[in-house]
């Protein structure tokens, strides 16, 4: 009995794992294979051949797109994290008349369904002559990512203990003395988190980077890959799309595995505190 | 992704010795001008953005000049026009992207809920290569949409993808099925994606409720040998059933926007559509902003409601904390 149920459990580790990761070896898979290859199914790599990886940056200027992904994607935490480490210690540590009703409608923007501000945003981006640019992408993320930085950053401000910021406040530091003296060293590991979870979640942005761009040369990666075809209507393209996936997948897997803590940590802030 | 939000709504008690002296009213000071920035970011991405998107909806706005338009009350919504009814609320392709959305929500929230147990119990047993898997099961959840759709894509493909290969092999299927074409399996297929990107998730939420149990119960109940299923659906359960709720809610808020996954997955096909995908395709492809608008607008509704009900429950939450 005790043995059965101990081969179950490995089992269930066995199905879990096979399940979460088949897809992305598949993909590296194709990746190597090409031409009349990919019409028949393979389990196992046979014979490895990398032209894929090399007609993806061929083929479209698929180096611009991950350029332009991480222009934007870089932009977007920057700023994100400036204004919301300002706002978090104002939230987190100040008491004001007017906060948790602020708070609460932040809260409110962070479940906005994109599509709701989308011909809004459009007229917007249009009127300031941002169309197909990439700071209209900037703009547009940073919908999505502002309200959660400000969110995670005021948790774990108010996590601090009252006493740091008391002796400087005897001292007579002002608020902005604070926040650069004292906080922004404190928020230094709170911060790689929230960044690393807005930079993924720009990264992985697709409606506005499909609706705001035009030409090819101005895509992020999402719309590129999404958008990608073969050289000849009757050719597939699987073998560059899996190419172009594994090449993008590959460095936010690897901030993933590095950061696994931190990441588990910054998901479930707040989340399940009692 | 939002999930962090979801708790510590009420504000953090403050130092009890709160009169208004003159420090205190510079930190007040100092406290708005810190949130100024923020504000005015928001007011201009978020909340500008949406006023507009109502207002479009109540003109005959079109994307080639959204300069040029009309006010058209709710004739978007609904109009009665030679004794016919238009407009979004009667039409059928709208109420197919709605059912399809509610559909794909119930079924694949439903189904991440309870997987997302499974993998919450396995992580939360203690065996050799525990973190490993851990980082496993994060691996899918850092996989982009669209590139997690284009995938399964291909292993979806009707005549040379991986699972109608494996399922011929193994003798379950006996012709290939067109997974992502045939209406009747495309929305399966869908779930199946979602499952796959999303379960992490509702299991690393779930496994961290799960660590913040009080290990004594399980000792006594250990001691008394009360069979682990009943402890699980009589201890646990009920234990972690709020995080479970709040884990639920903001899947389901996320599933309701679904957009990408249906748009790369099935190729945008009416069969499978959602509210999103065809809000943007009234906007985009048609170029009807003023229709599209409408549509944005109900969508928004819908979501808007839903997150009233959640703060309450978040409300409610903490009152029985409090106890």
């Amino acid at each position: 009995m005790k043995l059965l149920s101990r081969i179950g459990f490995w089992l269930l580790v066995l199905v879990i794992a096979l399940f979460a990761l088949f897809p992305f070896y598949y993909a590296v898979l194709s990746s190597l294979r090409s031409g009349s290859e990919l019409f028949s199914v393979a389990y196992w790599p046979e014979r490895l051949d990398g032209s894929n990886y090399i007609a993806v940056f061929q083929r479209q200027p698929f180096g611009q797109n991950i350029l332009n992904s991480i222009l934007v994607a870089g932009t977007v935490v920057a700023l994100s994290l400036a204004l919301s480490v300002l706002a978090a210690y104002a939230f987190g540590r100040i008491a004001f008349r007017g906060r948790s009703i602020l708070l609460m409608t932040i809260l409110g923007v962070s479940m906005f369904p994109q599509v709701a501000v989308l011909s809004g945003m459009f007229e917007m981006i249009r009127s300031f002559g941002l169309y197909n640019t990439l700071p209209g992408l900037i703009l547009a993320n940073m919908m999505l990512t502002l309200p959660f930085t400000v969110w995670v950053l005021t948790t774990f401000m108010r996590e601090l203990p009252k006493e740091i910021e008391e002796a400087a406040l005897v001292d007579g530091a002002t608020p902005a003395i604070i926040v650069r003296r004292v906080f922004l060293p404190l928020m230094a590991p709170a911060a790689v988190t929230t960044g690393l979870l807005a930079f993924v979640v720009s990264w992985n942005e697709f409606l506005f980077a499909l609706t705001f761009t035009l030409t090819n040369e101005r895509r992020t990666v999402p719309p590129a890959i999404a958008l990608m075809t073969g050289s000849s209507a009757y050719e597939l393209p699987w073998g560059t799309i899996m190419a172009a996936s594994v090449i993008v997948t590959l460095p936010i897997i690897a901030l993933v595995l590095v950061f696994q803590r931190r990441i588990v940590a910054g998901l479930t802030a707040g989340a399940v505190k009692g | 992704m939002s999930a962090t939000a979801a708790r510590d709504i009420a504000p953090a008690p403050i130092s009890a010795h709160e009169r208004p002296s003159p420090l205190t009213r510079s930190r007040v000071r100092a406290a708005w001008a810190f949130v100024a920035p923020t504000l005015f970011v928001l007011a201009l991405i978020a909340g500008w953005p949406l006023a507009r998107t109502i207002w479009f909806s109540l003109t005959d706005a079109n994307l080639n000049n959204l300069s040029d338009y009309a006010f058209i009350g709710f004739e978007n919504y609904l109009v009665h026009d030679n004794g016919e009814w238009l407009g979004l609320l009667v039409d059928p392709e709208w109420w197919r992207s709605v059912w399809n959305t509610v559909w794909f929500t119930l079924v694949s929230v439903s189904i991440e809920t309870v997987l997302g147990i499974v993998v919450a119990l396995m992580l939360n047993a203690a065996f050799p290569g525990r973190g490993i898997m851990r980082a496993i099961i994060l691996i899918p959840w850092a996989i982009p949409t669209v590139v997690s759709a284009k995938m399964w894509n291909w292993m979806l493909h009707d005549q040379f993808g991986v699972i109608n290969d494996m399922l011929l092999r193994l003798g379950l299927i006996a012709s290939p099925i067109i997974w992502t074409a045939n209406p009747d399996t495309a929305l399966w297929a869908v779930v199946m994606v979602d499952v796959w990107k999303a379960t992490p998730f509702m299991a690393l939420l779930i496994l961290a409720a799960l660590q913040m149990l009080p290990q004594d119960i399980y000792e006594a109940a250990r001691v008394d040998g009360i069979h682990p299923v009943r402890v699980f659906f009589r201890v646990t359960l009920p234990l972690i059933r709020p995080a479970l709720l709040v884990a639920v809610i903001f899947r389901a808020l996320d599933a309701l926007r679904v957009f990408d996954l249906i748009y790369v997955l099935t190729a945008n096909s009416r069969d499978t559509m959602s509210m999103s995908a065809y809000a943007r395709q009234q906007l985009v492809d048609f170029q009807e902003v003023g229709f599209g608008s409408a549509a944005s607008t109900l969508i928004f509704l819908i979501i808007a409601l839903l997150v009233v009900i959640t703060i309450v429950v978040g409300r409610v939450r903490l009152s029985e904390d409090a106890q």
